[in-house]
């Protein structure tokens, strides 16, 4: 790998590591929705799947692992929990994205709702797997609904957000194009 | 490049890493999750910055004749505490002769440090507040937190300058209390049927014979060792009587403004 390649994926690393981490600063912090509704949406999700559909394997492993422990930092979660259910939604559709037209804001809806509504109850499962009791009631049915809802609405929003950071901060490839000014045919009398 | 020809190793290798973490000793767990913690004091410390510049930029707005009015309301406010003050203070040498004299010894009032909340637990499945106090500030584990209306928590995790408090109702926060007129002696537990709010939380264990009515009041009954005794906890608002009658529930309604907590005081041993 090139020196230059390597900067651009260190970059890449770096940015989504800073997405990863303001984030789950952000789901801390913000509590509009919770006032409002009674739910705190869950943000990583839609940034893993943003990952798992352009970025490489380390890369989503790295969001994963880093946005886990940053969310759990700062809950009252067991540190580690958050990392495997994030994962395993990322590496699902990391798996299957060759089948998947991630232009398409229908796919960014559907993606963005298993994401969303897939995160919190494996989160959930590996909580009760390791003894811990959190509060779940029949509200929790609402909160997990609110979740989803808003995380879905917000996925394209994220893939705009990111794209454009992405191509703000990156280099682009550049445009080959099959016009050649010397191949020109030139009109009138020379 | 090795992690996308084989597509399954990274599944592996995570697997792996979330188990190791999930397994860790719970005192370096504590301190890992502490230190990946103290990642984010410098967004918490900008934010209280942007939000006091605020504060002082809004009080700048604010007119002669308003803070007139306001300094005046404050003194009438502040000279009839005096006046509460010196009665209190006339009630509390009585109750301290009277306890020298039937030889009852009782609790020294307990330092407090006003705590300012800096964030909320981000998962929905727990009740627990981020404040700016730490180990720094001589804040222990366990310390009771409390507000002026009632009790609020306890200090779960503390960092060398940010603690966590987990909140009435949270499954970490068990509390025994007691009923302040029947002196009936229950378990708070968090009331799962209505995370909503964080207004109402359940207390178990309240013997059947109890003569329970809505809005007798809850205060902390001392066992236990970590709550100081007759802190106020709230108002019962209903009760049932539960296992055919083996004992009784009832819910009360938090006095501490729970959804509304901007500072907390910190009870310090």
């Amino acid at each position: 790998m090139g020196a230059d390649a390597m900067s651009r994926l260190l970059l890449n690393h770096s940015l989504v590591m800073l997405a990863a981490y303001l984030l789950a600063f952000l789901q801390a912090k913000v509590t509009f929705f919770r006032d409002l509704v009674g739910a705190q949406p869950d943000l990583l999700p839609g940034l893993v799947l943003y990952v798992s559909l352009t970025g490489g394997g380390a890369q989503l492993m790295l969001v994963s692992l880093f946005g886990g422990l940053c969310l759990d930092s700062l809950s009252s979660n067991p540190l580690g929990i958050s990392v495997l259910p994030l994962f395993l939604v990322g590496f699902l559709i990391r798996h299957n994205r060759h089948l998947l037209l991630r232009e398409s804001l229908q796919t960014q809806w559907l993606l963005g709702a298993a994401a969303h509504a897939g995160v919190p109850l494996l989160t959930l499962v590996l909580l009760w797997l390791n003894h811990r009791t959190p509060l779940v009631g029949l509200f929790t049915l609402w909160q997990w609904v609110v979740m989803t809802l808003i995380g879905t609405a917000m996925t394209p929003v994220w893939f705009q957000v990111f794209d454009r950071l992405s191509g703000a901060l990156n280099y682009q490839d550049e445009q080959s194009i099959s016009f050649r000014p010397d191949r020109s045919i030139k009109r009138g009398r020379v | 490049m090795m992690l996308n020809r084989q597509p399954y190793l990274p599944l592996g290798l995570m697997l792996l890493i979330s188990l190791a973490l999930l397994k860790l000793p719970a005192r370096t767990a504590l301190q890992a999750k502490l230190a990946v913690g103290s990642l984010f004091l410098p967004l918490f410390a900008l934010t209280a910055s942007a939000q006091e510049l605020g504060d002082k930029a809004g009080s700048l707005m604010v007119s002669h004749t308003e803070l007139a009015r306001q300094l005046d309301t404050l003194r009438r406010e502040n000279e009839a505490l005096k006046l509460r003050l010196r009665e209190a203070q006339g009630i509390l040498l009585e109750n301290q002769r009277l306890r020298t004299a039937l030889q009852v010894r009782g609790e020294n009032p307990r330092p407090m440090r006003l705590a300012r909340v800096t964030g909320r637990d981000p998962a929905n499945w727990w009740r627990s507040i981020r404040i700016n106090l730490g180990l720094r500030d001589g804040i222990p584990t366990n310390a009771p937190v409390v507000t002026p209306e009632g009790l609020v928590g306890r200090v779960a995790e503390v960092g060398y300058d940010h603690a966590r408090v987990v909140l009435l109702g949270d499954p970490d926060c068990g509390v025994s209390v007691l009923i302040q007129e029947t002196r009936d002696h229950g378990v708070i537990s968090p009331d799962s049927a209505n995370p909503i709010d964080n207004i109402l939380v359940e207390i178990r264990f309240l013997s059947r014979n109890s003569t329970l009515r809505a809005g007798q009041r809850v205060v902390t009954s001392g066992l236990g060792g970590i709550f100081p005794k007759d802190i106020l906890i709230g108002q019962v608002v209903d009760f049932h009587s539960v296992d055919f009658g083996l004992y009784n529930e009832a819910r009360v309604r938090v006095a501490a403004p729970l959804n509304a907590l901007e500072e907390v005081w910190v009870l310090t041993p």
